[in-house]
């Protein structure tokens, strides 16, 4: 579905990542770990399309395409979601609003008819059902004044709205309490199919064991230092990273 | 350049939507402005002799006064013996039905999504059509005259009504209240008279059209409202002119008196032509409006959507006379290019228990400067009163600025004023947020940005916002730097 080569990417000078290289198929679930400030976040900027990074090396391929030759809303269209780790707030617009917008304009550019209002909002009560969201909170201002939680659970409910092929989760579970990260959970495996795929970002195994991974990743100073299965997460829980970041420094030295 | 700078550039280089002109035969007034002037003008609309001395003494009047200079706008010096004070279309004005209705006129105002058939009923909306110095049709007449609601030309009601003019005519802006408004005294053209007699629900919306088409003529147009006790009525103004090099002056008055327990909504969405991208041509708009809660428990509520002229002077206002009454005041204006806007308003509190609330909507693209002007005023004897006002100020890119000057006397101890006010810019991250949901960059912007006026917005008629959001969306589209 995606196939990452060898990406390398600046922002403001500054090499973030250094040789990306990451397969994900369709059916699959890839979790990527790693320290803070690894390169986790502009990772899943980059692939979204988000502006001021310079791909220096490598390429990108999606269902056939490449991928970074598109606008952001292309790429929307295509079929990829970023569940934001810091969701931004834009006053005076509600999620049913913005979403009936953005899922019309999708449909349009699939050549699909847009829905009209009574079949979004049927469509709406159905997602709404799979995270648990609330009407009321879906009539605010988008994530404005949202709990940490909030701004989680309604990510994961555009989600569900807008039916990605392929969605990255970037820290979704921070901010969430032990009932929602489990509502959020069962709401991901459900939009989970043989035909999307699910990358996880996430620094604690706990989401790994609601959303079981087929790969867990380690990313280190922009690259993908080891993969492994999903034991790979129990052993980070344990050991932290030092003993990566101590074997990675020697292969470099080398 | 930046990606969004590209975009910017892109969508500030769309057209005026409404820059074109009809070659009318026209009916003018010489180039400049003197007494003789303004006897043509009169004797032009055969009015009354009361009615030319009024003229006369605000012309007299306005030639001992300086313009104004304190507004945070600049704009070279304006040369009034330039302009036409008067240019009426040939075949316009004075028509018994709209059957004789000049083809090319309605076809104008058809052009401009305005329909003066009243089979083709524009949802129920009573229209006078103004094109330059006079009005070319009023729709619904008889259906409103059925209830006794007058709405007219002002030409028309100076010499049908003319008790009801001597009597209302300068009495919320009187001629000697600023300089434009002596101006517009002396040379105003047409505009539209409302009445609405007591008890008396007004059943359409009424509303005016204002199309500024000559060249080189100013427009002067006058509105008067009034509103008896326990009548209610919903105004709406619109305005569009052609693109032209060179800066037109627009400097109407409109007055509004709502009697106890009338209620009156003004809503404006004004479209004069902005000039272009480097800032030439554009309307010089410079309006005195003003309301006034005669009566108790009255109610006067100005909304308006400013998306342009070159330079924008106004300042809608309402004198709170009697107790309980109440003023509104919802705004958004934007300004894009090189344009320039000064605009808020005046809450003169003078009843006990009045209220009032402000909720202006700033919104910079461009090189442009916007700013509010605000007053509040709590006379003594308004005890317990209220006010609440709101400025926000969105601005997109790093080259316009966002100004508030908000002026504040209170001269009792029972009354409360409360004043928010906020900045913000247009966020890449907003932006990148809803393209990655698969919205445009345009309907990103627009999505935002109708978000953030949305408070005004749901004031307009429904008919208007739909219409006004568009428009909104049209005048920023990629403005983001
Ligand atoms: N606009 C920017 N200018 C300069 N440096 C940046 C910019 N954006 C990100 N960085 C840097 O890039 C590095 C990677 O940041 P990123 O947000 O991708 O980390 P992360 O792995 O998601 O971390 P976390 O676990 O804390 O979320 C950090 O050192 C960060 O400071
Ligand atoms: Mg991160």
């Amino acid at each position: 579905m995606i196939s990452i080569k060898n990406l390398h990417a600046k922002i403001e000078d500054k090499e973030i990542l250094r040789g990306i290289n990451l397969e994900v198929k369709a059916g699959e679930v890839h979790a990527i770990m790693g320290p803070n400030g690894s390169g986790k976040s502009t990772l899943a900027s980059v692939l979204a399309g988000r502006d001021g990074y310079e791909i220096t090396e490598g390429s990108v391929i999606f269902k056939g395409k490449n991928l970074l030759e598109l606008e952001a809303e292309e790429r929307a269209r295509e079929g990829v979601f970023l569940a934001f780790q810091y969701p931004v707030e834009i006053p005076g617009v509600s999620t049913t609003n913005f979403l009936k917008t953005a899922l019309n304009q999708i449909r349009v550019y699939r050549g699909e008819k847009p829905l009209d209002a009574v079949t979004f909002l049927k469509l709406m009560k159905e997602k709404m059902k799979i995270v648990e969201i609330d009407q009321a909170l879906l009539s605010r201002s988008l994530n404005e004044g949202f709990s940490g939680g909030e701004k989680k659970r309604n990510e994961i409910f555009q989600m569900a709205m807008l039916a990605p092929t392929l969605a990255i989760l970037d820290e979704t579970d921070s901010g969430l309490d032990i009932d929602a990260l489990r509502i959020v959970s069962h709401g991901v495996n459900t939009l989970r199919s043989a035909d999307n795929a699910i990358v996880v970002v996430t620094h604690y195994q706990r989401l790994l064991e609601y959303i079981v991974p087929d790969f867990v990743h380690v990313l280190l100073n922009g690259q993908i230092v080891k993969t492994g299965d999903k034991t790979l997460a129990l052993e980070l829980e344990k050991k932290g990273y030092d003993w990566i970041k101590a074997a990675h420094g020697a292969l470099e030295a080398q | 350049m930046s990606k969004d700078d590209q975009i910017l550039e892109e969508f500030t280089s769309k057209e005026y939507e409404h820059g074109w002109s009809v070659d009318f035969e026209a009916d003018e007034a010489p180039f400049g402005i003197n007494e003789e002037i303004v006897r043509f003008i009169s004797n032009k609309k055969k009015e009354p002799d009361w009615m030319l001395q009024w003229r006369l003494k605000a012309f007299r009047l306005w030639e001992t006064l300086e313009e104004p200079k304190w507004s945070n706008v600049h704009y070279p010096k304006i040369n009034y013996q330039g302009i036409k004070y008067y240019s009426a279309p040939k075949k316009g004005g004075n028509i018994k039905s709209l059957d004789e209705l000049d083809p090319e006129m309605a076809k104008t105002f058809e052009r401009l999504g305005i329909s003066l058939n009243e089979q083709k009923k524009l949802n129920g909306i009573a229209v006078d059509a103004v094109i330059d110095s006079v009005s070319v049709a009023t729709t619904f007449k008889e259906t409103l005259s059925e209830l006794g609601v007058i709405f007219c030309s002002f030409s028309e009601a100076v010499i049908e009504h003319p008790e009801l003019i001597k009597k209302y005519l300068g009495s919320v802006v009187p001629a000697a209240d600023n300089y434009f408004s002596a101006l517009n005294s002396a040379v105003f053209s047409d505009g539209s008279f409302c009445y609405i007699p007591k008890g008396v629900r007004c059943p359409m919306e009424l509303s005016t059209y204002f199309r500024i088409n000559a060249a080189n003529t100013g427009q002067f147009e006058r509105t008067l409202i009034v509103a008896e006790d326990d009548s209610y009525v919903s105004y709406l103004e619109g305005c569009t002119a052609p693109m032209r090099d060179e800066n037109q002056l627009h400097a109407a008055v409109v007055e509004i008196y709502a009697a106890k327990n009338a209620e009156v909504k003004y809503s404006t969405v004004q479209n004069w032509y902005p000039g272009n991208k480097e800032g030439l041509g554009g309307i010089y708009n410079f309006v005195t409006k003003r309301g006034i809660c005669a009566g108790d428990h009255a109610k006067i509520s100005w909304t308006q959507v400013e998306t342009g002229s070159a330079v924008t002077w106004k300042y809608p206002s309402c004198i709170l006379k009697g107790d309980y009454s109440v003023g509104e005041f919802y705004s958004v204006a934007v300004t894009n290019n090189y344009q320039q806007a000064d605009t808020g308003t005046k809450m003169i509190h003078l009843g006990k228990n009045t209220r009032s609330r402000i909720v202006s909507k700033g919104i910079s693209a461009g090189k442009s400067q916007n700013s509010y002007r605000g007053h509040v005023s709590i006379a003594k004897r308004a005890v317990n009163s209220r006010n609440f006002s709101q400025c926000d100020s969105l601005l997109m890119g790093d080259q316009c600025g966002a100004h508030t000057f908000p002026y504040i006397d209170v001269e009792n101890s029972t009354s409360q004023i409360e004043h928010e006010a906020t900045t913000s810019k247009i966020g890449e991250d907003q932006i990148f947020y809803c393209k990655q949901r698969g919205l445009d960059e345009e309907s990103s912007i627009a999505l935002i940005v109708n978000g953030f006026a949305k408070e005004v917005m749901n004031n307009l008629p429904m008919e208007f916002a739909v219409e006004a959001q568009k428009l909104l969306a049209l005048t920023l589209e990629g403005s983001v730097g």
